[in-house]
């Protein structure tokens, strides 16, 4: 027990008082004003994704895409306009007839979503609607495989478009197919568990916000649907830079990673956590600003909640691919200074 | 309807598509027992008051505090604070200062002068109250809000029994305590002061009481015997610290020996330092580990120069010396002499030993049961005889101001049914919020503040207050490091977690809600929530 009566000076006794003792990681806060909360603390929220919606039950993509928007209509005074690409995003929210989307929404084909939004504000600058901003978003298949020659394009010619990318890793709604965003040793209907290599192959794979900071473009982000206050600050930050834009969010899928639905929030934690996601932000091709790690995990703490790693960890035995992943970890920790050293003295 | 080319259906809603029906578990708001409140023996909802506290309202976490507890002030001092030991809070930096927002509460009161108001109209019914330490204050104060006329019998000149009797100046100032107990006699209880209680069943008919609680504390001073000369200085610890209350200060000399392993052996050989003692020395037959007396207040002790002779019994007591016989801890841990004796210079030697109680006035009382030097009661806090409650120290019990406090509440609460002719039934308690029902990950790194305290060359010269409160400032940081566990404190966090949209935020103060039309019970809500405040159920098929 500590001592509560400790030798200290009063003016040290004194401390700066902060006003987030319980809200500065949680949605809200009744103790500071509405005007300071976040856009999903209110009851006002645009809820541009709606109920009625059929994401699986936890849906990291359902839950980041509607914090994605809601901070973009309000950035944008709901002057907005969203083209999607197929994927999971666009299968489970428009089932003819029926739309979840509140607001004028565009879907037309797997890998054209750059391109049609790169139209549609070619079209509002025509028609002098200056005021109605565009967005793109696609799951990772329909961005950095399919649509990723659109993306470059619109990147390049640094059009007037916020591109969201919601990352779960994989073709989730065909039924879980390898992508170039699946994470080595991972699981999935193309990559089986079997073999001498189980799970997909390291070494392959692409970083997609890499190659968009590459593109010198305006504004790069990643983000996570475990950290609302960054998402939401970065998805208006974006929203105030007028060309070419990209946000890539972590959104973990129970159904393809095989997680607890309920554990959607927390794997994506652990993922920013122990390394494997570093969160930044970049502008004009130099990262500006790095999320750092609160409380760091070790990779295993991540990969043991997911049954797409589960051949990892069997019969009690933990496989050295383990600890390659824990190496890109580190490499990721060491690259973005993730970890304070001061704090890792502590 | 005309359609145009392939298409043949109107757009419509995800509206119309009730996922809820998907659905295996419900998500269900429910309200869990911190810890803390579990912990307190005067059952105060701290959680309760430190959500007010935290926002600001100093004054409704005032009223909120003052439900359960008359006197927060005193027990922002004295109170050996279990609730902090019971803290989740403890687990992830340290244990919430409740102790000092307490005091802060508790003094901006005195300050303010802030009034108790009777929440029931008057029943007409008198009750005796015998004894004015914290039990009795306690209850006299819980049954005049009641409705109830109350009397306070009080064998001594002055309000406050142990707390005035036996806890020094430096631990609690008088004013503090006069304040709290005048608050309490504004509420319309009445003190007689010594006005000892000879026989209750006659004074009970005599003054016409409907019932009476019973709360004369623990007075006499244990007696061990000692062999000692003629012109041997022995007193007793209760003689000492009530001699302090008067004009003659009591005469102990410049060596000082305590025997005794209690606080109360403390409480005197820090006076004594206080009173010009150059050595005050506490001999105590078993070891630091073994001592009854609270940690900190020994820290407190050896900070202010008290020594201790560890394992050691008094043999004999001679003019200016006293002989000790050293012990040893047997494999049971009971101590066995060793026969290695040792003198020590003593001017003067206190017998801190414990206290018995006075059972004087319960002598030709038919029904009442007393064991241990102690009186017996039920679960109600009655004695044997109906309409004869008793509490505090005088039942069996830990002996603290805050389980009296509590005692008197509880005596209260079953005195108010017994005179309106009902059984009070206390309300179920909730499940504990135990740690692992948090996600603590929403809570900030927030470290506790310390109280400032006296230096110690000032601790030793003086009767000054040791510990100090807290101002505004630190008080506010301190209440916002509740956790609020096992109860919801509107963080959004259901609400923005929802993939679903099917969490209603309902306002201020009115909580959320959860739309079972859409809610598919993926178990979000509840993995996120910060307190433990969202419980999963299986749905009924």
């Amino acid at each position: 027990m500590t001592n509560p009566v400790a030798t200290l000076a009063p003016e040290e006794a004194v401390q700066k008082l902060k006003y987030y003792q319980k809200g500065t990681f949680t949605v809200g806060n009744r103790l500071v004003a509405e005007a300071e909360r976040s856009v999903q603390a209110s009851r006002d929220r645009s809820n541009a994704l709606t109920c009625g919606h059929r994401a699986c039950q936890g849906c990291g993509e359902a839950l980041g895409a509607r914090y994605a928007i809601d901070a973009a209509m309000r950035a944008s005074k709901n002057n907005l306009i969203a083209v999607n690409a197929t994927g999971c995003l666009e299968v489970f929210t428009t089932p003819y007839p029926e739309t979840s989307w509140q607001l004028p929404w565009l879907h037309s084909l797997f890998g054209n979503a750059a391109a049609v939004a790169t139209g549609v504000a070619a079209a509002m600058r025509v028609k002098k609607h200056n005021e109605v901003r565009v967005i793109a978003q696609g799951g990772d298949g329909g961005t950095t495989d399919i649509g990723f020659q659109c993306l470059s394009g619109m990147f390049e010619r640094n059009d007037d478009v916020l591109y969201i990318c919601y990352d779960n890793e994989g073709y989730m709604n065909t039924g879980v197919q390898r992508s170039s965003a699946t994470p080595p040793a991972a699981r999935t209907a193309t990559t089986a568990a079997v073999g001498p290599e189980p799970g997909n192959v390291f070494g392959t794979g692409k970083s997609v916000p890499k190659i968009a900071v590459a593109h010198n473009i305006p504004y790069v982000a990643t983000a996570t649907v475990a950290d609302l206050h960054d998402l939401e600050r970065k998805v208006t930050k974006a929203m105030g830079i007028y060309g070419a834009r990209y946000i890539q969010i972590n959104v973990p899928c129970p159904l393809g990673w095989g997680a607890a639905s309920h554990d959607t929030i927390r794997l994506a934690r652990l993922a920013v956590e122990c390394g494997l996601y570093p969160i930044f932000e970049a502008e004009h091709g130099k990262v500006t600003q790095v999320r750092k790690i609160r409380r760091p995990v070790p990779v295993a703490d991540y990969l043991k909640l997911q049954r797409r790693f589960a051949h990892l960890f069997r019969n009690g035995h933990e496989d050295p691919r383990v600890a390659r992943l824990q190496a890109i970890c580190d490499a990721n920790i060491a690259e973005y200074a993730l970890i304070d050293a001061a704090a890792e003295d502590a | 309807m005309d359609h145009p080319f392939a298409i043949t259906l109107d757009v419509g809603t995800s509206l119309i598509n009730h996922t809820g029906s998907w659905r295996t578990l419900r998500p269900e708001y429910v309200h869990r027992l911190p810890p803390c409140n579990h912990a307190c023996p005067a059952g105060e909802d701290i959680q309760g008051w430190l959500a007010y506290a935290e926002s600001g309202n100093y004054e409704a976490a005032w009223r909120a505090l003052t439900e359960n507890n008359p006197l927060p002030a005193v027990m922002g001092r004295v109170c050996y604070h279990p609730c902090e030991g019971a803290c989740n809070r403890a687990a992830l930096d340290s244990a919430v200062g409740i102790n000092s927002v307490e005091r802060f509460l508790g003094d901006l009161a005195i300050k303010n002068g802030w009034s108790f108001k009777a929440v029931a109209p008057p029943s007409g019914k008198k009750v005796l109250v015998v004894g004015a330490g914290p039990s009795g204050l306690s209850a006299a104060y819980h049954l005049a809000r009641l409705g109830h006329s109350v009397t306070i019998k009080e064998a001594g000149p002055l309000s406050g029994g142990m707390m005035r009797f036996g806890i020094p100046k430096y631990r609690l100032p008088r004013d503090v305590l006069d304040a709290e107990v005048k608050r309490i006699t504004d509420l319309g209880v009445v003190i007689e002061y010594n006005a000892k209680v000879a026989n209750i069943s006659e004074a009970m008919v005599a003054g016409g009481f409907d019932a009476a609680f019973l709360a004369v504390g623990a007075h006499i001073a244990k007696r061990a015997y000692i062999p000692a000369g003629e012109a041997a200085k022995i007193m007793d610890a209760v003689q000492v610290l009530r001699s302090m209350e008067g004009e003659d200060r009591p005469l102990l000399g410049r060596r000082v020996v305590v025997y005794g392993g209690g606080n109360t052996a403390l409480d005197v050989a820090r006076t004594a330092k206080r009173l010009g003692a150059e050595e005050a020395i506490i001999v105590y037959r078993r070891t630091r580990e073994k001592m009854p007396a609270r940690d900190f207040e020994l820290e407190e002790a050896l900070e202010e120069g008290v020594m201790m002779k560890w394992l050691s019994t008094i043999k004999n007591v001679e003019a200016g010396s006293i002989t000790v016989e050293k012990m040893q801890l047997d494999d049971k841990g009971f101590p066995q002499p060793t026969g290695e004796l040792e003198t020590l210079q003593a001017d003067s030697v206190v017998l801190a030993l414990g206290q018995d109680v006075d059972l004087s006035l319960l002598e030709g009382v038919p029904g009442l049961e007393v064991k241990d030097g102690v009186v017996q009661v039920g679960p109600n806090m009655m004695t044997g005889v109906p309409g004869i409650f008793a509490g505090g120290d005088m039942v069996p019990s830990e002996r603290t101001v805050t389980v009296a406090v509590g005692h008197g509440k509880k005596a209260a609460c079953h005195i108010d049914a017994w005179l309106r002719a009902k059984t009070y039934v206390p309300a179920p308690k909730h499940r504990i919020a135990t740690a692992d029902k948090l996600n603590t990950w929403y809570y900030g790194e927030a470290p506790k503040t310390l109280r400032p305290i006296l230096e110690t060359v000032r601790r030793t010269s003086t009767f000054e207050e040791v510990v100090k409160g807290l101002d505004e400032s630190n008080a506010l940081y301190e209440a916002r490091r509740c956790l609020s566990c096992g109860n919801c404190f509107e963080c959004d966090n259901c609400y923005g977690v929802c993939p679903d949209n099917a969490v209603i935020k309902l306002g201020p103060g009115n909580g959320f809600q959860i739309n079972l039309d859409y809610c598919k019970g993926c178990g979000l809500c509840a993995q996120e929530c910060p307190c433990g405040a969202i419980e999963m159920v299986p749905e009924v098929v």
